[in-house]
């Protein structure tokens, strides 16, 4: 029987492990260091912040893999025999494989600052990473103030995990506005609002100069680069981004770039080995994307995908349109197509913030043709399906408008803002488009 | 603002321990007055007959310190008068055995048994005559035969005993909770009936005010509205720690009290008797009365809580505020106020078969002697049964009833919102549960059929009491074990009682056979169901956590299917906590593929569906 080796319990692993059972037959092993069992990587914060339990962050029981078949190993591969089809592991033990994926996600970013690998300094990533932070920052006796750099998804995320046991948090952000590489100027702002709304230090347009130790070794205080300043702190976070985590490839004949180097099928130049998630790195971006995505969701498609090619259906990757979501403390966002930092030449804006401050909707669209390009939507659901469908369709904006009550996601009850958008795109388009009412018939083509 | 929340905390807990300490303060004493003040509901007789007794055995006047003491020499008391008033009635009016014996050698002639009315009415007085002939006609139809003297005497016996008790029946004084817990709540005297205001303000009032103080502070520590679940798995009061165990130890206690032992907390009732006289002059309140009040206050406390937590979550708030509407206007008042226009005191949106008692004759009987408005309500309970819940569960799934309007529901989401993240994900705490309710549903219809043919029997043929049994099955005896069992043990001890263990629902969950009969139509015929959004899951569990029903909502959501489950009462708290927008409560058309088909890939990702089906051929 085949035996199908996983480096890497993740959300790209196990769903390639899920999809190859469904699918097949074959013996399948999955190999991480990190946690016996598959947990949800995006709960980690929820543990730290109590609300939940690290049992309640495993999507499957315990028997789930026994059941259908999974091995589960815990081990660390330090490297891979290509040649002789094997896998050593840290302890000298080694296991053969037939085919191998390669799913080992990210690691934290680390510059070369100066104090970045003292006592109290982290990233938060791994379920590593949230013991030292209960061991560092328990609470906020212990830790009486907590540097966080970088302005990220994640940088946030820890934010809000020291917010939630009323430690005072410095958050430094290297960019002029939080997270403005992504987010339209307009939504970053209001975000850098909401932060300070929740009393986070937020410094913009700084960068970490140094990390100071105490007699211990542990960390004293940072200091600011562009002022001088130090700020003493119990904690850093280190949270500037992720990179593919594969350093144990270095010296195999497999091709790396800043990731595992793979082609449409997911396939690495070595027959037999595939990557998948954040660790792969395509040849050629595909679409409007980049050729690593860090994202949840393209590693799960990829898992998806992969367990496809590897059952004897050869497919390629073919990620739909964009999408993806956050929320930033009580903010919840979503996007759905390109809205880009900054309008290509092509594209034309329409923005409508809620009078609170706290809810907007940014729509890309074609100048010319006035085809939709994308939606970023901040404290008002929308139905992915209506957009994948609008997307697929090739709607114009004026068509997305007016039928927006269809993609309206709100809880029942809340306010619909659909007909202040309108008139406001009305006012500044000089269109006169009007809402149609929500329509089942509609929703459900697709 | 943190010095009041704490303060709040100590005030509640003071009141808490001030009401248990009333328990045992004052003194119990038996006199003729608060005899008569117990049993105004019966013959004077007995309240005449019992103090006699009483004062025969030295009980009048005589002060005991506790209750427990106190009901030590009830019980010899209620023994000693029924043995009076039996006697002092078969003498009176009963068939004594000295007329028996005359009967039974009037009616059996060498070893034959020939029984009529005449022999009846030759052997005995005109009177006694029409007794026995209207308790035992049926032994001299003429499909009736004796062959055997034995037989015949056996049912002579058995009838005239019967006749006996029946005489006697509206004056004796069973030996249960109600009659402890009446005499005990007149006997009471001292520092709390003297001063029932004082101590209405003491415990109950203190107890709101404190808890008030917590929870609208809660208001400025926490300015900015939004999923706060922050340290709930740290909390000891709601995480199964030391506080939890105390709390459980005080609902078990409370309902087991309240259940079965109410005559130990008759000075809780008499706290409320000024309530209860808002709404009857100089009235004195039950214990059911003060479970009521209870239910009542702790919702309306707890739902303001709610209003607080979940204020930018409009559906939370209009929903709270439906239930707290229920419970007040329906469960509560209106309770309250019907018996003023003589009408049933019942609980009008109380669905068969949550309300197993709807067919019991006492009830039946209730609806039917109070006038056409009466049979009206009877009605109303058919018609919201069979055609009010099918209908809207059809329409809006079982949410419209278990979160919307049920008393149990009502106080779950508000008392018991703080415990939902108890209950049990497991898959075999979802085996267990189908194990569970639908054999409760099945018991539930079964009871009902046996007990409404019996009511059939007693209203429709009144002179002709049957033996009570259908399908060999008695009625009374049914019923009682489903009270017992199903409606006290479960829906109560367990129910409430258990809140900080098996989490806010495990009654409605395990246990309620209406949400089963419900469920059944919301799995298989409902416009109802949890949308899932596409492919924006990132199965970070906050869904499946805060579920008071149990229910895995991640595993579905992850794998972009929709959520269309018997057990989901649709409190909509799984769309709250999601950080991801992906969940909503939706009504829509009710055909399989958009409401529950499971999709081949997640949405987001382009594998061509018709070439892989085209493959696979």
């Amino acid at each position: 029987m085949e035996h199908i080796v996983i480096i890497g319990n993740g959300i790209s692993g196990v769903t390639a492990a899920r999809h190859i059972r469904k699918l097949s037959d074959k013996r399948i092993t999955i190999i991480s260091a990190e946690t016996e069992y598959f947990f949800s990587r995006t709960a980690l914060m929820y543990i730290y912040m109590g609300h939940m339990k690290f049992v309640h962050t495993q999507p499957y029981e315990n028997w789930f893999w026994k059941k259908n078949r999974i091995e589960l190993k815990k081990a660390y591969v330090t490297q891979v025999n290509e040649t002789s089809k094997e896998l050593v592991f840290d302890t000298g033990e080694t296991m053969k494989y037939d085919k191998l994926i390669i799913a080992t996600g990210s690691k934290p970013n680390k510059f070369g600052w100066p104090g970045q690998d003292l006592e109290g300094v982290m990233g938060m990533y791994h379920k590593q990473d949230l013991e030292s932070l209960e061991k560092y920052a328990p609470n906020n006796k212990v830790c009486k103030r907590a540097v966080i750099v970088g302005g990220g998804l994640i940088g946030i995320e820890l934010a809000e995990m020291l917010q939630s046991r009323n430690i005072p948090v410095t958050f430094l952000v290297r960019e002029q506005s939080f997270w403005n590489g992504v987010l339209p100027a307009e939504e970053s702002e209001m975000i850098n609002r909401h932060i300070r709304e929740h009393h986070i230090d937020l410094r913009l347009g700084v960068n970490l100069q140094e990390i100071n130790a105490d007699e211990y070794g542990k960390v004293k205080s940072i200091i600011i680069k562009e002022t001088g300043e130090e700020i003493e702190c119990n904690i850093v976070g280190l949270t500037a981004g992720v990179s593919p985590n594969i350093d144990f490839l270095k010296g195999s004949n497999i091709e790396l770039g800043r990731g595992v180097k793979v082609n449409r099928m997911l396939e690495t130049n070595v027959k037999d080995i595939y990557a998948i998630g954040d660790c792969a790195e395509q040849h050629e971006a595909i679409g409007e994307r980049r050729p690593i995505e860090a994202v949840w969701y393209t590693g799960r498609m990829m898992g998806e995908t992969l367990a496809q090619t590897i059952c004897g259906n050869p497919k390629e990757y073919t990620p739909g349109h964009w999408f993806n979501s956050a929320k930033f403390l009580d903010i919840e966002y979503q996007t759905y197509g390109w809205v880009w930092a900054k309008p290509k030449e092509n594209e034309a804006r329409f923005y409508w913030e809620h009078k609170d401050g706290k809810k907007c909707i940014h729509v890309s669209f074609d100048k010319n043709s006035r085809e939709f390009i994308g939606i970023n939507t901040f404290g008002i659901r929308l139905r992915h399906h209506s957009f994948n469908t609008w997307l697929n369709e090739k709607r114009s904006v004026d068509y997305v408008l007016e039928h927006l009550a269809d993609a309206n996601f709100d809880p029942e009850f809340y306010k619909q803002h659909e007909k202040e958008i309108i008139t406001k795109f009305n006012t500044e388009q000089q269109t006169q488009i009007t809402l149609k009412k929500r329509n089942w018939k509609r929703i459900f083509s697709y | 603002m943190k010095f009041i929340r704490i303060t709040g905390l100590y005030i509640f807990i003071v009141s808490v321990l001030l009401s248990i300490t009333t328990l045992f303060m004052g003194s119990y004493t038996l006199t003729s007055s608060s005899i008569e003040e117990a049993f105004s509901g019966k013959k004077s007789r007995v309240s005449e007959t019992l103090t006699v007794v009483a004062k025969e055995n030295g009980l009048l006047n005589k002060t005991y310190p506790n209750q427990f003491s106190f009901m030590e020499d009830v019980k010899i008391l209620l023994n000693k008068y029924n043995t009076r008033i039996t006697d002092d009635l078969t003498k009176e009016r009963g068939i004594s055995s000295v007329e028996k014996e005359r009967v039974l050698s009037a009616a059996t002639k060498e070893g034959k048994v020939i029984y009529s009315q005449e022999i009846i009415n030759q052997s005995l007085s005109e009177n006694k005559a029409k007794l026995l002939h209207d308790g035992t006609n049926w032994m001299y139809t003429s499909n009736k035969t004796y062959e055997y003297e034995e037989n015949f005497e056996k049912d002579l016996t058995d009838k005239i005993n019967e006749i006996n008790r029946q005489l006697a029946g509206e004056y004796v004084l069973y030996d249960n909770k109600y009659t402890r817990f009446d005499i005990t709540e007149r006997s009471a005297t001292g520092i709390i009936t003297n001063n029932k205001v004082l101590f209405l303000f003491l415990t109950f009032g203190l107890g709101v005010i404190g808890s008030l103080m917590y929870i609208i502070t809660g208001l400025f520590l926490k300015p900015i509205p939004g999923i706060k679940n922050n340290g709930i798995y740290f909390n000891n009061a709601i995480n199964r720690g030391w506080v939890g165990i105390i709390v459980f130890g005080f609902l078990v206690s409370f309902y087991v009290l309240l259940y079965f032992y109410p005559y130990i907390i008759a000075n809780w009732t008499n706290i409320v008797d000024p309530l209860k006289s808002i709404f009857i002059k100089n009235g004195s309140a039950s214990q059911w009365f003060l479970y009521g009040i209870l239910y009542t206050v702790s919702m309306i406390v707890m739902g303001i809580r709610m209003f607080i937590k979940y204020r930018h979550n409009q559906y939370q708030i209009v929903r709270t505020a439906s239930v707290l509407f229920f419970q007040i206007i329906f469960a509560f008042l209106l309770v309250e106020i019907l018996p003023l226009f003589d009408l049933p005191g019942v609980d009008l949106k109380n669905a068969w078969p949550l309300d197993y008692n709807f067919l019991t004759d006492w009830n039946v009987k209730n609806y039917l002697e109070a006038g056409h408005l009466g049979k009206f309500l009877f009605f109303w309970g058919f018609i919201l049964s069979l055609v009010v819940v099918p209908v809207l569960v059809y329409f809006y799934g079982k949410r419209w009833y278990c979160s919307w309007v049920c008393g149990c529901g009502g106080l779950a989401e508000t008392l018991g919102d703080p415990y939902r993240q108890l209950s049990d994900k497991r898959l075999i705490a979802w085996k267990i549960e189908r194990w569970t309710i639908y054999p409760i549903l099945i018991f539930a219809i079964v009871m009902t059929i046996v007990v409404g043919m019996n009511t059939y029997d007693i209203i429709a043929t009144p002179n002709n009491p049957n033996n009570h049994t259908f399908l060999g099955i008695n009625a009374y005896k049914i019923n009682e074990w489903y009270g017992f069992f199903i409606g006290s043990i479960f829906a109560g001890v367990i129910g409430t009682g258990f809140y900080p263990i098996l989490g806010n629902r495990s009654w409605c969950r395990f246990g309620c056979p209406l949400a089963a009969y419900m469920g059944i139509v919301q799995r298989f015929k409902s416009k109802f169901r949890i949308t899932t959004n596409g492919g924006q899951c990132i199965s970070c569990g906050n869904c499946s956590t805060y579920c008071e029903q149990g229910i895995d909502v991640r595993s579905y959501a992850q794998k972009g299917q929709n959520i269309v489950r018997a057990s989901c009462v649709g409190c909509g708290i799984c769309s709250a906590v999601c950080p991801r927008g992906v969940l909503k409560l939706e009504n829509a058309p009710n055909d399989g593929k958009t409401r529950h088909e499971i999709p081949e890939v997640i949405l987001g990702n382009d594998v061509n569906l018709f070439e892989m089906l085209e493959e696979n051929k």
